[in-house]
């Protein structure tokens, strides 16, 4: 059996807000497969981006166990978080937030330059990259350049660079609209699947789960499947 | 280090400020360092130029050629103990009348009487005629001329330019030992020196005697302490005044450096604020602190070194502008690198001052998570 993409369990995050506790994630246990396609939907403060970051090895979980691709980050400190980012997750952000002065292509490269240095392999990855995501003719424009469909799709390419099993997108059709949005959300779902990379979308659009394999809503930092 | 190096290549219209700023920080540094170079050089110049292992004096003078007096058994002593070549030394200073000029409008030289010939000016001239400092172009002195010296009117022709001779801030005139006493005797009859007596000794070439450095305590052990021997840096540092311009100006130049520190730390920490969303962007996909902030440092070096670069070309065509004498400007390589140096290494300081910030820039941020 493949080893699943993420395995929370028990997960807790608690914040210190003004001497008092603020629990954001409460006893989390969520199970991601290694080719699915989860949407993670819940209202503003819910604590999606908390599971999103721990996940991602953004943050540390108060408490709990977090195996990503099989490897469990609960105990990382800062230097190993960081090096786990570089290897084995993608992030897609919801502002975009593609570097402003970089071209499609280079904004793909800074994951490399970055982290792994690969060098001509990760050139060779970004230019298949972003063949695949139709922005051949588009490589050598600066995100100004760009319309917010194909910011997205460089965002998606950018997420892919490192070869994660893991992507996690943080309401990637917010600032698009219905039409684009849905044309992200059948890309982001078609190269997901033909890469068998695992996702978790953050949403609270319910049209984007209609792309996933399942939905896991999440209120008061607690999940219900 | 590529990315910061693109940002600085795509949008340089963002450092324009912060470049015209260092610039003008840059050319100002350069330029009280000239100025102190040129001071020193026109108060010390003269001292500078002798190719001496030992200036001797007498012991009371306070290392002052206007106060010394060496007589010529003292010379007789250094050259049989010691072996070496010794040259007399002497030096008045005075107004000159410059042909053409007005009676009031005189020029300040250091007439010199010298034997052996100081580093840039030929073997002592014929008698009545001297090398003269090209600072004197300034008051329109020209080869050829006669000039009147002192009071006396002592009539001095120049027969040709030496650089950077002067002393006390006057410009040096190179005679004969002879001449040069004549001058003295008669514009300075307080201070008139008979033959064979110098104010001071220029010792020189003990290739069988005792190393350069212990020329100086040994001229004094031969003597038994009648004379005060210097070095010629020593010399230099006796000089009066030379040590207080050193100190004034690096002062001013040492708070030149410390306010370029703070415009280059304002400026990237501001620059920092700006871009904190994009570093946390560039954590959350694994970049590193310590990549972050040598990207800013490498900013600042760059931005820092095209500044010093302008200005050093500025300070350098300005210096070649300004006619000789006019200011005592003296631009070197050594002045400019020296600049350089204490630029970029105020450039790495302000950097420092937003490390704080880079580390504290949340990866969570991305995500709109920070709590």
């Amino acid at each position: 059996m493949t080893e699943p993409a993420l395995h929370i369990s028990d997960v807790r995050k608690i914040y210190q807000v003004g001497g008092e506790e603020v629990v954001a994630l409460d006893h989390a246990e969520l199970t991601v497969a290694a080719d699915e396609i989860v949407a993670l939907v819940g209202p503003s403060g819910s604590g999606k981006t908390t599971l999103c970051s721990i996940a991602g090895g953004i943050l540390s979980a108060t408490a709990g166990t977090v195996v990503v691709g099989g490897e469990e980050i609960s105990h990382y400190g800062s230097r190993q978080l960081t090096e786990f980012r570089q290897n084995q997750v993608g992030f897609v952000f919801q502002t975009v937030n593609l570097v402003p002065f970089l071209t499609a292509r280079e904004n793909l490269l800074v994951v490399d330059e970055m982290g792994r240095r690969e060098g001509r392999p990760a050139r060779e990855r970004a230019d298949r990259l972003l063949g695949e995501l139709g922005l051949d003719d588009r490589s050598k424009n600066l995100p100004g350049q760009l319309s917010g469909g194909q910011k997205q799709r460089v965002a998606i390419g950018r997420a892919l660079m490192n070869e994660p099993n893991l992507v996690l997108f943080d309401e990637p059709t917010s600032a698009l609209d219905t039409e684009v949005g849905a044309q992200v959300m059948a890309l982001i779902r078609a190269e997901m699947k033909a890469r068998g990379t695992a996702a978790i979308v953050v949403t609270h659009d319910d049209r984007i789960t209609e792309f996933c394999d399942r939905t896991v809503n999440i209120i008061d930092g607690v999940l219900a499947a | 280090m590529k990315l910061a190096l693109r940002e600085l290549t795509r949008r340089p219209g963002r450092f324009v400020t912060a470049t015209v700023i260092l610039t003008l920080f840059a050319t100002l540094l350069m330029f009280l360092g000239g100025l102190l170079d040129g001071l020193i050089r026109s108060s010390t110049g003269a001292v500078e130029a002798q190719q001496a292992q030992a200036l001797v004096f007498s012991e009371s003078s306070r290392a002052s050629f206007l106060r010394s007096r060496i007589e010529p058994d003292v010379r007789t002593i250094i050259e049989s103990e010691l072996g070496a070549e010794v040259g007399g030394l002497g030096v008045v200073l005075l107004g000159a009348r410059v042909p053409g000029n007005g009676p009031r409008d005189v020029a300040n030289v250091a007439v010199w009487g010298y034997e052996l010939a100081p580093d840039g000016v030929p073997e002592p001239p014929g008698p009545g005629e001297a090398w003269a400092d090209e600072i004197l172009r300034s008051d329109g002195v020209e080869i050829g001329q006669e000039l009147l010296v002192g009071p006396a009117r002592t009539p001095i022709i120049v027969v040709g330019w030496v650089k950077d001779t002067s002393y006390n801030g006057q410009a040096g005139m190179w005679t004969d030992v002879n001449t040069w006493r004549e001058v003295l005797n008669a514009n300075r009859p307080d201070a008139a020196l008979s033959e064979g007596v110098f104010q001071a000794l220029v010792v020189r070439d003990a290739s069988t005697g005792p190393a350069t450095a212990d020329m100086p305590s040994a001229v004094e052990r031969v003597l038994d302490d009648r004379v005060i021997a210097l070095s010629v840096s020593e010399a230099i540092d006796e000089i009066p005044g030379v040590t207080e311009q050193q100190t004034t100006f690096n002062q001013i130049l040492g708070v030149t450096v410390v306010i370029t520190l703070v415009v280059i730390a304002l400026f990237f920490a501001l620059l920092t604020v700006e871009r904190t969303a994009m570093y946390g962007v560039l954590k959350a996909i694994g970049a590193r602190s310590s990549t972050i902030f040598i990207g800013l440092v490498v900013q600042a070096v760059v931005v820092t070194g095209v500044a010093a670069a302008i200005a050093g070309v500025a300070v350098t065509v300005l210096d070649l502008l300004i006619p000789p004498g006019s200011i005592p400007l003296s631009i070197s390589a050594s002045r400019i690198i020296t600049s350089v140096v204490l630029l970029l290494t105020a450039a790495v300081g302000g950097c420092a001052f937003s490390l704080r910030r880079v580390l504290r820039v949340d990866p969570a941020s991305a995500l709109g998570g920070t709590q």
